[in-house]
């Protein structure tokens, strides 16, 4: 089926610039050959119909009627040769080493501050420091415990850094989910191909969640703490929380007492150890954070502070989000690590740099601007897309809070085969976010969400605007 | 187990049961209605109006209907989303309360509920009503039973599986008193009833078939239909699974399972009232009913039950999990999320 297929101007995953099928996609290739069109259909709505039984759903953004969609999935998969990923997972853990260190070097001496390599101003101003943890120490100085670092590559295919998510990065349930999909409906193929399990992902995150748990508790007890059932990614936690054997609380599932955190059961108070929290710092204790958190626990903090309670994220870890710190991401890693950066930024202007600023506002037309703290396609102007009405608000805003912006070229993300209406299929963006687990060791999930844009021409792969996934296999070998 | 767990899955088992019920009450007045002759608006508005108060939302009913027509009857306890109790209502709470724990039930069994969940809410269920309203109640009784035997087979019996028992037991208990108490106004205030017409023959089968009881009524009773056979068979019959001695003794022994404490004792109020209400039904007679009056006998039957829930809530829920937090504690919780960004 895949034979229709013709690859443009764009780095395609596939094909060479000769239209060649690349080596490490040949085995997939002839065997998804065999396959007839009716057969495909059949699997895909077999697929698109256990998703949605399986309620493996999210909920539409301020939908009163709680519509709830499937994330739209690709039966085509990515494929990552063995010696790219050995590169790509390097450099994952480069980063998240650089990452933790900084913000431990942040939160205590500042040394990479005294040392003139990030401007005072910046961390000052950055929305997500958190004074108030200004010299604590978080158990073994892990501050990421989880991150999701967006991947895209370019024109001429270099994988390249887009942003860092440091906080609660959401999708790895769609990695486990859209594999269990992919081997129940092409079985022969993983054993044929050779592709790297996804499914001790986690294991990987209980461990690590045992290894943070504060000294001198022998068998601690872990909950994964939701923001609630509204939320679109309670499924994930409720996934998650399965997979791991722990139990999945919310706000008002927990009380604290005498700074130790303790869970409300049907046998009374029961104490709680570590929390695998997928609420915001913000949200985490009305008693320090956002008065009106109604998710959070009061005096959640306060136990934090004692070292009765381990969190995961810790908190504070949202200035590592900050795309402004994320353009000194290159530094951190040659200030601490003494490395070059592995995997590049995509290049970022700073618009509180003069320079930077006047090169920003003569291009905004060829540019993506981003607020600094903003994520899931939001506070985003597109310049080459954009109206010249929007183009005009957006330079308002730079100028009246140029902090708060950074400015990129346009990417265009490279293409991947994808199945489109009417049998056939036309190349469409990707991008990829790999899961990182930092604990005892640092381990990277084989592959990732490789998430597509499923509009002819589109940039945007999220799943509120027409975005779907994708299984990505990472091959044990490079063909 | 956390509370609010325990919460959840007693709504969720509470809630599919009663969606069941609901089938099974509409279901058979719908066929009883093809037996009987000169129907007038009057007529009609004496058989459903019992119907209505049987569900206990005679109130929200005459909120947004003026008549009690077969349509608007039925119209309000199958589909309306007004009535928080009409089936389609109930499944909805039903599959809400087990995604909040949908790490606690079986893979088959939120695949089952998510599927007759998204059966209702989809237009094939108006279509299938519209054919024949009998096939819908058939479905919606067939994915209840599916629903139990999946759960009888695949789930632990940890405390959570004692917990949702309690709400099933609770539920069928109360809606086969209910049941039983929609032709009490044929009856005389206080006695056992002597002869009973042909009609009010066919009402009391309707009982028996809404349920599930007719043939094992008929294999103890014969054809003989009378509401003295069918009262003693709903109430205390030891082995029919919806009779409520049945329904109180699986309560008690489900209560009984979640603390460890044997029968004859108890450690808390929840247990103290299961066990004597189970103590009334083994040492009742169905002569001693009819003296008091079987409405009453049903109402205090019914305020009994409640009292077992509430009781059961204090002793391990403590708080109150409801939705307190209405819109703004909705509106934060979809807030919450690092959704990967693009380009």
């Amino acid at each position: 089926m895949l034979r229709e297929y013709h690859r443009d101007k764009f780095f395609d995953e596939m094909l060479d610039e000769s239209g060649k099928i690349r080596p490490h996609y040949r085995r997939f290739c002839s065997l998804f050959e065999s396959l007839g069109t009716d057969e495909f259909a059949d699997k895909r709505h077999s697929i698109d119909l256990a998703f949605l039984r399986q309620g493996i759903t999210f909920n539409v953004y301020g939908d009163s009627q709680g519509t709830e969609r499937i994330f739209p999935f690709d039966l085509v998969p990515r494929v990552i040769p063995a010696k790219e990923w050995e590169f790509l997972e390097r450099g994952l853990v480069q980063r998240i080493t650089a990452l933790n260190l900084f913000l431990r070097d942040v939160y205590h001496e500042q040394k990479i501050v005294k040392d003139g390599v990030i401007p005072a101003f910046y961390i000052l101003s950055a929305k997500h420091f958190r004074r108030e943890f200004v010299n604590f120490k978080v158990p073994k100085d892990i501050y990421i415990h989880i991150c999701g670092s967006d991947l895209i590559r370019g024109d001429d295919g270099t994988y390249m850094v887009l942003e860092d998510n440091a906080r609660c990065p959401s999708g790895v349930s769609y990695v486990l989910e859209n594999r269990r999909a992919m081997k129940r409906s092409f079985p022969d193929m993983f054993e044929r191909i050779g592709v790297r399990p996804v499914d001790h992902y986690p294991q990987e995150l209980l461990k690590m969640l045992q290894y943070i748990a504060p000294p001198g508790v022998p068998n601690p007890t872990i909950v994964l703490l939701t923001p609630g059932a509204y939320n679109s990614a309670y499924f994930e936690h409720t996934y998650l929380a399965r997979q791991m054997g722990i139990e999945i609380v919310e706000g008002r599932d927990l009380v604290v007492a005498d700074a130790r955190v303790f869970m409300r059961t049907t046998k009374g108070l029961q104490p709680v150890h570590v929390i695998y929290r997928r609420i915001e710092d913000d949200f985490l204790d009305p008693t320090v954070f956002r008065r009106d958190s109604m998710l959070g626990v009061p005096g959640l903090v306060h136990a934090y502070r004692a070292g009765h309670v381990s969190l995961a994220n810790s908190i504070g870890t949202g200035i590592a989000d900050d795309k402004v710190m994320y353009y000194f991401v290159p530094r951190m890693i040659k200030y601490y690590l003494d490395q070059e950066p592995l995997i590049p930024n995509v290049p970022t202007y700073l618009a509180s740099e003069e320079s930077d600023k006047k090169h920003i506002l003569e291009n905004l037309p060829n540019l993506v601007v981003k607020a600094a703290n903003e994520s899931g396609g939001y506070g985003m102007l597109m310049g080459p897309q954009a109206a010249t009405q929007e183009i005009e608000i957006f330079r308002q805003r730079i100028q009246a809070d140029p902090r708060n912006y950074i400015a990129q070229p346009m990417i265009s993300l490279s293409r991947h085969p994808t199945h489109v209406e009417g049998a056939c299929f036309e190349g469409r963006h990707i991008d990829l976010r790999p899961y990182i687990i930092c604990g005892e060791k640092t381990t990277v999930a084989p592959g990732g969400l490789t998430r597509v844009a499923l509009r002819p021409g589109s940039l945007v792969v999220n799943s509120s605007q027409g975005g779907g996934s994708k299984d990505t296999w990472v091959l044990y070998g490079d063909e | 187990m956390l509370s609010r767990v325990a919460n959840c899955l007693y709504w969720m088992s509470r809630y599919i049961e009663r969606a069941e019920n609901i089938a099974r009450i509409v279901d058979v007045n719908l066929q009883l209605l093809l037996d009987l002759r000169n129907l007038n608006d009057e007529r009609l508005a004496e058989h459903w109006m019992p119907i209505v108060q049987s569900t206990g939302d005679e109130k929200a009913f005459l909120e947004l209907h003026a008549k009690a027509t077969g349509q608007a009857v039925t119209e309000f306890l199958v589909f309306q989303p007004e009535n928080p109790n009409s089936i389609v209502s109930s499944i909805g709470q039903a599959r809400e309360n087990a995604r909040m724990v949908r790490d606690q039930v079986s893979l088959e069994f939120w695949e089952e509920l998510n599927r007759v969940y998204l059966f209702v809410r989809s237009p094939e269920a108006r279509k299938v009503w519209r054919r024949g309203p009998s096939e819908f109640f058939q479905q919606i009784k067939a994915a209840s039973l599916h629903l139990s035997g999946i759960g009888y087979a695949t789930m632990l019996r940890n405390e959570g599986w004692w917990f949702s028992q309690v709400g099933k037991f609770l539920e069928r208990a109360d809606k086969t008193s209910r049941i039983l108490d929609v032709r009490y106004q044929g009856l005389p205030e206080r006695g056992m009833p002597v002869s009973i017409s042909q009609t009010e023959a066919l009402g009391w089968s309707a009982i028996l078939r809404s349920c599930s009881a007719w043939d094992a009524y008929k294999s103890i009773h014969g054809a003989d239909v009378h509401p003295r056979y069918v009262t003693e068979f709903l109430l205390f019959n030891e082995d029919f699974p919806r009779s409520t001695r049945f329904c109180v003794s699986e309560l008690n022994s489900a209560l009984r399972h979640i603390s460890g404490v044997p029968s004859g004792r108890f450690c808390n109020e929840a247990e103290k009232l299961a066990g004597r209400l189970e103590a009334a039904l083994q040492f009742s007679t169905v002569e001693e009913i009819f003296d008091q009056g079987l409405h009453w006998y049903l109402d205090q039957f019914q305020l009994k039950l409640n009292a077992i829930g509430s009781a059961a809530f204090d002793a391990y829920i403590f708080q109150d999990f409801g939705p307190e937090g209405g819109e703004l504690m909705i509106q934060q919780e979809e807030q919450q999320q690092q959704q990967p960004a693009h380009a």
